[in-house]
């Protein structure tokens, strides 16, 4: 069974294995300097469908679809989806999953969903509910635009710090059994508590969830009686280069310093300025796509052995930053390891 | 966390880059004025066509929208407001961009609910105030000039 390791972190007794990573992306992302990485590259963003959220689902359902291909096993092997997005009702994944048939767990966690779907997915799987369980998310730049804020055709201007959702989805397939060749297990997670320094400006997420990110990443150390230099890699969500610089400042305020092992998904998928992205990529998608394809490969490839996965949420609506309310961020933690145990 | 909510404030404000206004101010005016230098000349291309004055400025504005609201859907305008910001926001363009932008973006939620309900999301409000303002000149000019 898995165990409760200070405030938040729960170690698992098993590690699961993720046995397989997909990731399906857009034009923009496609594009980007991580081209060469992904399962699957739509080149016009619509996926072939008439609306920006069958889009999304389509993309979700490819992503699900080929995770279950490279793990070769069907729906039919997969006890539990946890899934999740950022469009109301989460309609990006239900739609996309329907006619998978696999119970199905929708998560909520703005743009941290990957790495709350991937601590729920272990959990399960280290406990013995599941012999297989499925993590996904996305995020599609145009249905997140007419949701979150303007039409895709209107002449506005985003300011330095605003963020470029990402077109992009990530699967990852969480087992027991191990596969050939290096494995990467999940060795804990930590969840993390809603942050709060009083951020209202909705162009500056990554100022949002700076806070969350410190905070789970001191818990999580503390908890694990760990330090920095003992990983590889410290990777969070979307934090953007505005979140960045705040995430390592706050952090040497608490005298722990990640700037040697921290990079940032947001920052990994794009080409800051030759594509035009202000901080960088943000989206549910963006940290799963990046996980599941770039993180994933060094981890198999034997570049990276010890990584911790924090994907970092804004949890607000537009209905709450029309009313002047702060914006409270979250981040949850996962610790990925080529070793099944001690670091 | 041991960090206040005024000096995160401030940390955020150090972190945060602020747009070039050096650079922006300057595309702004320039894009803005080529636009209002289109509409002049199409005033003077209407008047020597044999218009009064007053028809060639209606209809130098209902060329202007009309451009725009093509711009808009052949997705340039948006690229060229990237860059001018205001001088495309400010002049009737910016307008008629703010009203063909919704009309495409929503109109696959049906024509009535989708199209019809969201044409004016964004234009709702200078529409709103620019009514609520002229009622109150009018008010102001019938009782006491």
């Amino acid at each position: 069974m898995s165990k409760k390791l200070g405030r938040s972190t729960i170690q698992m007794e098993n590690a699961p294995v993720i046995r397989a990573s997909a990731a399906v992306v857009g034009k923009k992302e496609g594009e980007g300097p991580l081209k060469e990485e992904f399962d699957l590259i739509n080149n016009d963003t619509s996926f072939n469908q008439e609306t920006w959220e069958k889009a999304e689902s389509e993309m979700v359902r490819e992503a699900v679809q080929t995770a279950l291909q490279k793990a070769s096993i069907t729906s039919n092997d997969v006890e539990f989806i946890f899934g999740g997005d950022l469009l109301n009702q989460c309609i990006g994944s239900t739609y996309g999953l329907r006619d998978f048939r696999i119970p199905f767990v929708g998560m909520y966690g703005a743009c941290s969903t990957m790495a709350e779907s991937l601590a729920m997915a272990s959990i399960f799987v280290d406990n013995h509910l599941a012999n297989n369980a499925v993590a996904v998310t996305s995020s599609h730049f145009c249905s997140a635009e007419r949701q979150f804020r303007f039409p895709l055709e209107y002449g506005g201007q985003r300011p330095p710090t605003a963020q470029w959702t990402a077109t992009a989805s990530g699967a990852a397939i969480v087992g027991t059994e191990e596969v050939s060749g290096i494995n990467v297990y999940v060795r804990s997670v930590c969840m993390g508590t809603i942050e709060d320094l009083g951020i209202t400006d909705a162009n500056n997420m990554g100022a949002a969830m700076a806070p969350a990110a410190a905070s789970t990443i001191k818990t999580f150390l503390e908890d694990s009686k760990t330090k920095p230099s003992d990983y590889d890699l410290i990777l969070s969500g979307d934090l953007g280069q505005v979140g960045r610089d705040l995430l390592l400042e706050l952090l040497l305020k608490e005298n722990i310093s990640i700037s040697q092992q921290h990079n940032d998904c947001g920052l990994l998928l794009y080409d800051l300025e030759s594509q035009d992205v202000h901080a960088g990529g943000s989206g549910c998608g963006c940290s799963a796509s990046v996980l599941c394809s770039h993180i994933l490969r060094r981890m198999r490839a034997g570049e990276l052995n010890e990584v911790l996965f924090m994907a970092t949420g804004a949890l607000m609506s537009p209905t709450s930053v029309q009313q002047g309310e702060s914006i409270p961020g979250i981040a949850h933690l996962v610790h990925l390891s080529t070793r099944k145990g001690g670091i | 966390m041991k960090v206040s909510k005024q000096e995160y404030s401030e940390m955020t404000k150090q972190a945060s880059h602020n747009t070039k206004s050096y650079f922006t101010i300057p595309m702004a005016f320039l894009i803005g004025g080529l636009i209002c230098v289109l509409g002049q000349a199409l005033i003077f291309l209407y008047q020597y066509w044999g218009m009064s004055s007053e028809k060639a400025a209606s209809f130098a504005s209902i060329t202007l929208v009309l451009l725009s609201a093509l711009a808009t859907g052949f997705g340039i305008y948006d690229k060229l407001a990237k860059h001018a910001g205001a001088g495309t926001l400010v002049p009737i363009t910016g307008f008629a961009n703010a009203v063909v932008s919704p009309a495409l973006e929503f109109k696959s939620e049906g024509l009535i609910l989708g199209l019809g309900a969201k044409l004016f999301t964004i234009a709702g409000p200078v529409i709103v105030y620019g009514v609520a303002a002229s009622v109150l000149y009018g008010l102001i000019y019938f009782f006491f000039l």
